[in-house]
């Protein structure tokens, strides 16, 4: 019994025994797997995680430059920064965001366009960006804010840089303006490769010099790195990279001058460009009317947009480089040169006009804008009093092709290449283009519309000035700029001088230049078209009007009292000064203003007058 | 003077010396993780700090009963932690959606805790019982006694307890012999019960396992933790970024960085080495814990010590497991490391169970 018992007992002990040798080899299979997990995440791949732990701990976030300031010739400032506070709905922060605006209204003024505006963000993308609700508190509203934070806990206050630009509508479309990225423009970026020099508040120049220097202007991100804590709150400030302020830009506009330009419109539409016609640098750029370019930086409701791009005055558009217009009469000095230089007329050469021109073989007549007709016309007749039918002969005589050759060597048709964006190219009428554009052949009577500027032309009034100065300048058409120099704000670079990069000879011979120019001169003396422009200047000057047709009118006559104000003629005129010695080459546009003479030369006039004061 | 002496005679004869260096080894381990996990919280490492001694009383008052206390108190023990533990369920507390924790009015405790230390005692001593005649019935007898309470646990829910519970009951009846082909059967049965026990878990058990699957899923949400410890733990690298200088603990991105995930803070601070040296701190006392199973004096002491030590082991593996993110979360902690009163007491519990056998070797020799 008690050996049986002894024999039990040690076998089971023996069991015991193996199995505790099986629970062993079990442990250490059991430790070789942990340990080896632990080899691979602490010893294989630590790098890994190691970086993994830094994007935790480490939040980096962008400072964004100052934006280059934009100067005038004469250092005014255009463009400016200011920093001010916006209130921010932070990002995923709020799940009822308009019960969280509507608390804040009670505190803080939220206009309609506001929360229309914020409405259209939450639409698009709640999830990427901040919201920003206010731009440019008062700091009253600041003060407001601070003591009631601890309510809005999904609304941050934040510092911000605005852009500002002082003389408003006057510089806006040549300034431009800039905005908050949008998700379009961070694609673009993206397409380009930038995508990493924005933030998603970042600015960017839409239009104008704005965008075309958004490169030299823009600078470059800073960025923080700020260790948080899993909450985000920050810890410390770990390392700065600062950020690089873009470079400033000056301008050749003399703001003075633009200012008086704008101003000269009064209630009229128009655009007037006004240059040196020796070196192309652009003193004025009018488009009006202009828009509030605060509008863009503040951020724009869908409401408003609409009400901007509705708007019959269409203050959206461009007119200086990208609208574009019949020239009228205005083109009629390039068509007489053209004349001269295919030796078609000579300055003598003589015509009698009846007040109209017919195509032989035709009885369609094309009127003359002086009943009745000028009488016995010569060249300088033809231009001091605007004779239609010496021109419709002209081009008659000339012919589409031998018209296209000339004025396209005046830059009608092509853009002038000035540093902005989306110019126009106008229209230089030939026989393909009207093939490629309405697949029909070219007709004679095509022709004779050309020879007054209207038909088939159209010129953005950047154009017209340009060709007006090589007139003035007698040899060359200029690459018109509107900038003179970038310069680094921290004068740690040399600053770039900008100069025309293209002239182009005009290939005429100076005696037919100066045929016209004496013509010009005489319009702007009694008799002349736009005599009553030059009474009691101090200065001579040389120019041409017109008066360019909006709707045909067929047969009927055209009374400016009784037709619709949209459908009325526009006013041209395009001149310099002083004559002799030209500093100055304009060309002006007054939508629907009716006659050049009467209406678009008193502008240039007092441009003009503008000029030549502050000049010594 | 004599209290040397009186230290040195309870370290030769009373207590164990050899655990009670790798205990202390563990406690200050503990309290330099617990000080820099909790960002220099004096408080909670003097709170732990009472926790060790209570649960350092208890060892020593263990290690210093007679030794046929110990399988006397096994039966009526089991059952109090019985009524205890279905006591919780009815009337238990509930906090973050489990019933664990039992108000006894002087003392608030967790039952499963005892269970820990009162099942193996009390297995062991049933198989120490019927050892002469030992009969399949009494196998089956003991996995009832295994599974009730283990049931119990588990409904509370607490996965964690029930695992380390079951694993206790399990090595008891492994080392008694228990067949090998029954214990092939019947994880056989568990493999092709698995797919119907899944719909009984609950839904947080089962989004856990997932996580384990695919932390990335859902790196907000449920696999915020293992991702997070990943991290920790991977970032720490082979030499570890120093004492107090983790970034994942400091700046909070670990959670849990004190309790049952402080075996990341220890990785990201003390790399791989650090860990290689406090596994080694751990095998010791596994080994010091085998040996003095091998050396029991009993059938009821030998079955008890396996399985303190054996479930010691289980409780390292499933907690470094899940921290590691080879296991799903199942709220284990790390033993005599984690922050916590419960765990500290029961595991110093078996700890004088296994040194009372130790001073008790030489009674009866097999």
């Amino acid at each position: 019994m008690r050996a049986h018992r002894y024999r039990k007992s040690s076998s089971v002990l023996n069991e015991f025994n193996a199995r505790i040798h099986g629970g062993i080899v079990a442990m250490l299979i059991m430790s070789a797997l942990l340990l080896g997990r632990l080899f691979y995440l602490q010893v294989v791949n630590a790098d890994y995680y190691q970086v993994r732990a830094e994007n935790n701990r480490i939040n980096v976030t962008p400072i964004l430059p100052n934006r280059g300031l934009i100067y005038d010739s004469k250092g005014t400032v255009l463009a400016k920064n200011y920093s001010s506070y916006a209130l921010e709905l932070l990002l995923g922060g709020a799940d009822d965001p308009d019960r969280v605006i509507s608390g804040l209204a009670d505190l803080i003024v939220i206009s309609d366009e506001d929360r229309r505006r914020i409405e259209d963000a939450l639409r698009v993308s709640s999830r990427f960006s901040n919201i920003v609700i206010r731009d440019d508190l008062s700091e009253e509203e600041v003060a407001l804010f601070t003591s009631n934070a601890y309510r809005f806990p999904e609304i941050q206050l934040s510092a911000q840089l605005y852009r500002e630009y002082p003389y408003g509508e006057i510089t806006s479309h040549l300034l431009g303006h800039v905005r908050r990225v949008s998700e379009a423009d961070l694609q673009r970026l993206e397409q380009k490769g930038l995508k990493t020099a924005y933030t998603n508040s970042d600015w960017i120049g839409k239009v104008g010099i704005e965008a075309f220097y958004e490169s030299t202007l823009r600078g470059q991100l800073g960025l923080n790195y700020v260790e948080v804590d899993s909450r985000g709150t920050e810890i410390r400030l770990l390392d700065r990279q600062n950020p690089i302020s873009g470079q400033n830009v000056v301008l050749t506009i003399n703001i003075a001058l633009q200012q008086v330009a704008y101003d000269a419109f009064a209630d009229q539409n128009g655009a007037l460009i006004a240059l040196d016609p020796n070196d192309g640098s652009v003193l004025a750029f009018v488009s009006k009317p202009g828009y509030d370019p605060s509008y863009f930086v503040k951020g724009l409701d869908t409401t408003t947009w609409q009400q901007m791009l509705d708007s019959i005055d269409r203050p959206l558009v461009n007119r200086a480089s990208s609208g574009v217009y019949p020239p009228g009469s205005t083109l009629k000095p390039f068509l007489a040169l053209a004349g001269l230089e295919a030796g078609l007329r000579t300055p003598a050469w003589s015509m009698w006009d009846p007040g109209y021109f017919s195509l032989p073989g035709s009885n369609a007549k094309f009127r003359d804008w002086k009943k009745g007709g000028h009488g016995q016309v010569n060249m300088h007749k033809a231009i001091v009093e605007s004779v239609d039918t010496y021109f419709y002969k002209l081009a008659d005589e000339l012919g589409i092709d031998t018209i296209h050759r000339y004025l396209t060597r005046f830059g009608f048709g092509a853009k002038t290449g000035i540093d902005l964006p989306s110019e126009s190219n106008g229209v230089a009428p030939s026989r393909e283009w009207k093939k490629r554009r309405f697949g029909t052949p070219w007709y004679p009577g095509d022709t004779i519309s050309v020879g007054i500027g209207q038909g088939y032309n159209l010129v953005t009034p950047l154009q017209l000035a340009v060709a007006t100065a090589g007139i003035a300048n007698g040899h060359s058409l200029i690459q018109p700029v509107l900038t003179k120099a970038e310069l680094d704000p921290t004068f740690k670079k040399d600053s770039t001088s900008i100069t025309p990069t293209r002239v182009r000879p005009l290939l005429m011979s100076p005696q037919n230049v100066k045929v016209l120019q004496k013509a010009m001169e005489g319009v702007m003396r009694p008799g002349g078209t736009a005599a009553n422009a030059a009474a009691g200047a101090t200065y001579t000057m040389a120019g041409k009007t017109g008066t360019a047709q909006v709707f045909g009118l067929k047969g009927e006559d055209y009374d400016e009292n009784t037709i619709d104000k949209k459908l009325r003629d526009h006013a041209l005129f395009i001149a310099y000064a002083p004559a002799d010695d030209p500093t100055i080459a304009l060309a002006v546009i007054v939508e629907n203003g009716g006659h050049g003479g009467s209406v678009a030369a008193p502008i240039a006039r007092k441009v003009f007058d503008a000029y030549f004061k502050s000049q010594p | 003077m004599a209290i040397f002496h009186w230290i040195k005679t309870e370290l030769t004869k009373t207590l164990d010396g050899p655990l009670v260096a790798l205990i202390f080894t563990l406690f200050v381990i503990s309290l330099g993780m617990l000080y820099s996990s909790s960002q220099g919280d004096v408080g909670a490492v003097m709170t732990q700090a009472k926790h060790f001694a209570i649960a350092l009383v208890l060892m020593w008052v263990v290690a210093k009963a007679p030794l046929e206390y110990l399988s006397r108190l096994a039966l009526p023990l089991y059952l109090f932690a019985l009524v205890l533990l279905i006591l919780t369920a009815l009337i238990g507390e509930e906090s973050k959606g489990a019933q664990r924790w039992l108000d006894l009015q002087v003392i608030r405790i967790q039952p499963s805790e005892l269970l820990k230390i009162a099942l193996p005692l009390m297995l062991a001593w049933y198989f120490d019982r019927y050892e002469r005649v030992l009969r399949p019935i009494n196998y089956l007898v003991a996995a009832l006694l295994l599974l009730v309470p283990v049931a119990l646990i588990l409904r509370q829910p607490d996965l964690g307890t029930a695992i380390l519970v079951f694993a206790s009951g399990f090595f008891v009846l492994f080392f008694a012999g228990m067949s090998i082909r029954i214990f092939g059967f019947i994880a056989t049965l568990a493999l092709l019960v698995m797919p119907f026990a899944w719909g009984l878990l609950h839904a947080y058990q089962q989004r856990r396992i997932l996580m384990l699957l695919n932390p990335s899923a859902d790196p907000l949400g449920a696999g915020y933790h293992i991702i997070q410890s990943t991290i920790a733990i991977g970032s720490g690298g082979f030499l570890g970024k120093g004492w107090m200088d983790g970034t994942q603990s400091q700046l909070n991105f670990l959670p849990e960085g004190t309790t049952d995930f402080i075996f990341a803070v220890f990785g990201e601070e003390f790399g791989f080495v650090g860990v290689l040296l406090i596994f080694l701190v751990y095998a010791l006392l596994i080994w010091r814990g085998l040996k003095i199973a091998a050396q029991a004096p009993s059938l009821f002491s030998r079955l008890a010590a396996i399985s303190i030590t054996m479930t010691f082991f289980i409780y390292v593996f499933v907690n470094v497991g899940m921290v590691i993110g080879l296991l799903p979360i199942v709220g284990v902690p790390l033993p005599l490391v984690s922050f916590g009163g419960s765990s500290a007491a029961t595991v110093l519990l078996g700890m004088g169970v296994l040194m009372n056998f130790r001073a008790n070797r030489r009674i009866v020799q097999t």
